[in-house]
């Protein structure tokens, strides 16, 4: 078993284990601070990937944007007066037997897929992700002449969801 | 031990997805359905990343991951927003009870 291995099994354990945590924890703050655990392992399986940049957003938007609007919410909704943040779960039967029909029908469809890629030419693919050089030159080209559009749009997008949020959450006259 | 492939990875993504819809229909507090949507959507990423490594289809799937974080962003904070209003409605936040937006 060598490093790549050990590090992914280490990350996967951690993402899985963490996640269970957040979806079944019955106390809402141990389920925040388990969710922060399960994105900073997925950023650790990007850098696995070879992806450095998307690994750096994912801690930069996840773990210091999203996570922490999340830690508000919970902070702002619960009654001050009650210590435990305890909350109920709804329909087990019926989510037990979503997942269980989900997670079969995935696991039967993983193994088809090949696991062997040691046939691929990168030198054949345009913007190919070469293992072992960085890709944050790539994804600033792309994005400015090839994605060029989607780019703008996003940024609208943003622009349209900050004058949303605050109106949504503006005090009503 | 094998070494470490697509399957791997595409494992770990269909467990996260799985758990993250059992958080959208089990979880009874609505920001508890929010952090299973980042689960979910997590997931995608995850799945776009590693067949945009092992595929070798290009840098596209890297766009479409950092696509899909903006987007997760902006609906963490719309969702937030409906959600501090809905609790000031009234004064709790369990997805059963909604009936109106407005009273």
């Amino acid at each position: 078993m060598n490093l790549y291995s050990l590090a992914f099994y280490f990350l996967a354990f951690i993402t899985i284990a963490s996640a269970v945590v957040v979806v079944f924890s019955r106390n809402l703050v141990y389920a925040a601070y388990s969710l922060m655990f399960t994105l900073l392992s997925i950023s650790g399986l990007y850098v696995l990937l070879t992806a450095d940049f998307i690994a750096i957003v994912q801690i930069m938007v996840y773990v210091g944007g999203i996570l922490i609007l999340l830690l508000f919410g919970i902070m702002l909704t619960q009654e001050q007066t009650r210590v435990k943040v305890k909350v109920n779960y709804l329909y087990i039967g019926i989510t037990m037997l979503v997942i269980g029909l989900l997670g079969a029908v995935l696991y039967n469809y993983i193994p088809f897929v090949t696991n062997d890629f040691s046939n691929i030419n990168y030198k054949n693919i345009p913007n190919a992700v070469v293992p072992g050089t960085s890709t944050i030159k790539q994804i600033g080209s792309s994005l400015l002449n090839q994605y060029v559009l989607i780019f703008e749009v996003l940024g609208m997008l943003l622009l349209i969801v900050l004058v949303a949020a605050t109106t949504i959450g503006r005090k009503e006259k | 031990m094998e070494n470490i492939g697509l399957n791997h990875f595409l494992f770990v993504s269909s467990v996260l997805f799985i758990l993250g819809l059992a958080a959208i229909i089990l979880r009874k507090n609505a920001i508890m359905v929010l952090m299973g949507v980042e689960l979910v959507l997590n997931s995608a990423n995850i799945n776009f990343v590693a067949y945009s490594r092992f595929l070798g289809l290009g840098i596209s799937g890297h766009i479409n991951t950092l696509i899909v974080i903006v987007l997760a962003a902006a609906e963490a904070a719309i969702g937030l927003a409906i959600v501090l209003n809905l609790y000031r409605l009234n004064q709790n936040i369990n997805v059963d009870e909604f009936e109106e937006l407005k009273n």
